[in-house]
């Protein structure tokens, strides 16, 4: 195994400020990413995945603040970088495929010029080559009549087609690092399987490292190295994915899983997770975050949260795992 | 009450819808793009001849390739576009003849209501969740004061969106948070027919469930239809009793879900079952992983079959004639050669 990860998240704390309070969106997350690997981020919406991508992008809301930790990159901690040298890094080094691909295009500009850009900008192609070379790029995502469509503005084309124009865009210059956070949602499976072939591709080859945030976790155990479960702005736990899929360890993970639809249960039989997230503006949260929805809570859980490593590879932050 | 007239609730038939689109020039002949193009202009064909129906109480799923014209053809029904050519009956009343432009203010407009792709797209970024839930509300149903502010919880209440969320703008509403907004204004007015455009796209698994549970709730309750569009195939699966199948602008098969998905007679079909994602390697044998460049939707050859070039089956008489959806069995319909 590489001895220094591609990205390395430790103790990661992030704050938003709201009319109604201070919501503790992120506390203490800590995972790290290998070059070439791909570690998928799961859990419920607002588990705080996307504010973790943002926060290491350097991307978060005015209203958010991160109060503690690093996320080191290349020998530099991209939560100590001025706006300027961040900038710098993003799209070249850093590259991110938003959840909402329509609005992270440029609503007046062909889709064709917005990927030459970027490789321009870049230092992918020259101006001459970069028209030629974005239509490349429309190939690979498999959009048809890539000469075409290369002219299109965003609107002219349907959701899944503005998924793969951001994922040309963000795989255009090879990033070492991409973040995607759910960039297969929209697709139909077969594309779906196009684009994480690629993406896998880019890992094999350029050692890209990759956090793929999703909430589909047949696709990140079929595809990633590792699934690491955030609930509530805490991991959960972070184990490699087939080993997650038949054996998960954290309560949360077996209740994610009990609510995947598969190809045998029925809607009848399947449940969602009691409860909910709890209100994070809330001053006495528990120390275990799930603890309010959980069935095999014991007296201990209110104290400070262990990491416990399960086997290889394998983390899970609770006193009573299954 | 009203009798119910007979027949299916929505009975579409020959559908189209083309859409004009620039000269091929690509963006190296951009210097001579000036010229004006002496051809008539290039049409894509979005939806292409696309007939089926809906019963009372139906559930019907449409699925495809990402662009084939699923959104489109919602958009037609949904008459928020106007169709090309052909009809759309929803209950006997013909919809086609009216203007997607005037249909706002259409009596039949609360008829029909539509749950969209981009939930946060979809949201005015200056109503707070509960000016949009309550929007349609106001309008369509003519309510106000203190009668609307309880539907509104009542709506949160069933779409589980916390109601302290309802003061919040989109941007503080995480994806899931948003797409429930999005569900909870669409059956605000109780629609006969309500359109879902990958409502849980993307909601998180255990809110899926949630949200799946609650449509069948009010499927039985209220007795409303769905068209369902996804990509999760597995949710289809789960929710639909029919299943049509499309593939750039056409409907290639269509029939009982559980008989489509156990048997799939298309290629195009077998290719789609067969990526769905599996996390346990054994399960991944046999995949179809289809390669070749997907014909062009801008002026395609009407003899070609629309799959030929990608099918793993294709023969030249693939490229001579174009397959016609012909019956398959009792309830289902494949377009292919040789299925
Ligand atoms: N306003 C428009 N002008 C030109 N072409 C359009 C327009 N709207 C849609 N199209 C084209 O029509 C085709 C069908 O698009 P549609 O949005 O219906 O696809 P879809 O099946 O919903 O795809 P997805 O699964 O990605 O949402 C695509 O080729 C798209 O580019
Ligand atoms: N700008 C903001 N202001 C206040 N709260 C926010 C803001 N952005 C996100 N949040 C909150 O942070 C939490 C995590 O959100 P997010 O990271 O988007 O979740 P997800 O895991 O679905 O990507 C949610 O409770 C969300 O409501
Ligand atoms: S720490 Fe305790 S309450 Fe929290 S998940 Fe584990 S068992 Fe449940
Ligand atoms: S008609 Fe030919 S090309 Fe078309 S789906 Fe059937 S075998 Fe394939
Ligand atoms: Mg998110
Ligand atoms: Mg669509």
């Amino acid at each position: 195994m590489s001895t220094v990860p591609a990205l390395a998240v430790e103790d990661l704390s992030v704050e938003f400020r709201t009319r109604s309070g201070i919501v503790k969106v992120l506390e203490h997350v800590g995972f790290s990413v290998d070059k070439g690997e791909t570690v998928a981020l799961v859990g419920e919406s607002g588990s705080g995945k996307s504010v973790t991508a943002f926060a290491v992008m350097g991307i978060l809301d005015a209203a958010g603040k991160v109060t503690s930790g690093r996320a080191m990159f290349g020998g530099a901690d991209l939560l100590a970088l001025g706006e300027r040298d961040l900038a710098e890094q993003r799209g070249r080094e850093l590259s991110m495929i938003f959840q909402n691909p329509r609005t992270a295009l440029n609503p007046i500009r062909r889709v064709g010029l917005q990927i030459a850009d970027v490789l321009v900008r870049h230092g992918g192609a020259t101006r001459n080559d970069a028209p030629q070379a974005a239509i490349e790029m429309l190939k690979k995502v498999r959009i048809p009549d890539p000469e075409r469509r290369a002219e299109a503005y965003p609107f002219e084309l349907s959701g899944g087609m503005c998924q793969r124009i951001m994922i040309a865009i963000a795989l255009a210059c090879r990033p070492a690092l991409l973040i995607a956070d759910e960039p297969t949602t929209g697709l139909d499976v077969t594309t779906q399987a196009v684009i994480m072939d690629l993406i896998g591709e880019l890992a094999g080859e350029a050692g890209m490292a990759t956090i793929f945030i999703t909430h589909d976790l047949a696709l990140a155990a079929e595809y990633c190295d590792r699934i690491v479960v955030m609930h509530a702005g805490h991991i959960v736990e972070a184990a490699p994915g087939r080993d997650l899929f038949t054996h998960p360890r954290h309560p949360y993970s077996a209740k994610l899983l009990a609510a995947t639809p598969g190809e045998t249960v029925s809607l009848e039989n399947m449940a969602s997770i009691p409860g909910g997230l709890p209100d994070l503006r809330r001053s006495d949260l528990p120390a275990c975050r799930y603890s309010d929805r959980c069935e095999r809570r014991l007296g201990q859980c209110a104290q400070p949260l262990p990491q416990r490593t399960v086997g290889e590879r394998r983390v899970v932050a609770c006193w009573n795992p299954l | 009450m009203s009798t119910v007239p007979p027949g299916p609730l929505l009975d579409v038939a020959e559908l189209a819808k083309r859409f004009t689109v620039g000269a091929k020039q690509g963006l190296l002949a951009r210097a001579t793009s000036f010229r004006k193009p002496v051809a008539p202009l290039p049409q894509l064909h979005a939806v292409d001849e696309v007939s089926f129906t809906i019963g009372r109480g139906e559930t019907v799923g449409l699925v495809g390739e990402s662009g084939c014209g699923k959104s489109t053809l919602v958009r037609l029904i949904n008459r928020l576009l106007d169709p090309t050519s052909g009809s759309i009956r929803l209950g006997g009343t013909e919809l086609a003849d009216f203007k997607a432009r005037d249909f706002a203010a259409n009596p039949h407009r609360a008829r029909i209501q539509m749950v969209f792709q981009d939930a946060g797209d979809s949201l005015n970024p200056r109503y707070t969740a509960a000016d949009a839930i309550a929007d349609p509300v106001r309008r369509l149903k003519k309510t106000s004061g203190a009668e609307l502010t309880a539907r509104v919880e009542a709506l949160a209440d069933m779409t589980g969106l916390p109601r302290e969320l309802l003061s919040r703008f989109p941007h503080q509403l995480s994806g899931g948070q948003k797409a429930r907004v999005g569900i909870a204004r669409a059956i605000a007015v109780e629609p006969e027919l309500l359109i879902l455009d990958e409502p849980t796209a993307a909601l998180d698994v255990s809110v899926q469930v949630v949200i799946l549970q609650l449509l069948q709730q009010l499927k039985r309750e209220l007795g409303m239809s769905y068209l369902f569009v996804s990509h999760d195939l597995n949710v289809v699966r789960l929710l639909c009793d029919r299943v049509l199948v499309m593939y750039l602008g056409k409907v290639v098969e269509q029939g009982p879900a559980a008989e489509v998905f156990a048997d799939p007679r298309h290629p195009y079909t077998r290719a789609l079952i067969s990526a769905i994602p599996q996390a346990v390697p054994e399960q991944r044998a046999g995949r179809l992983r289809l390669d070749g460049e997907p014909r062009s939707p801008i002026d395609p050859d009407p003899r070609v079959c629309r799959f030929y070039g990608r099918c793993p089956k294709g023969t030249p008489r693939c490229a001579e004639e174009m397959p016609l959806l012909h019956p398959a069995g009792a309830a289902r319909q494949v377009a292919c050669h040789f299925a």
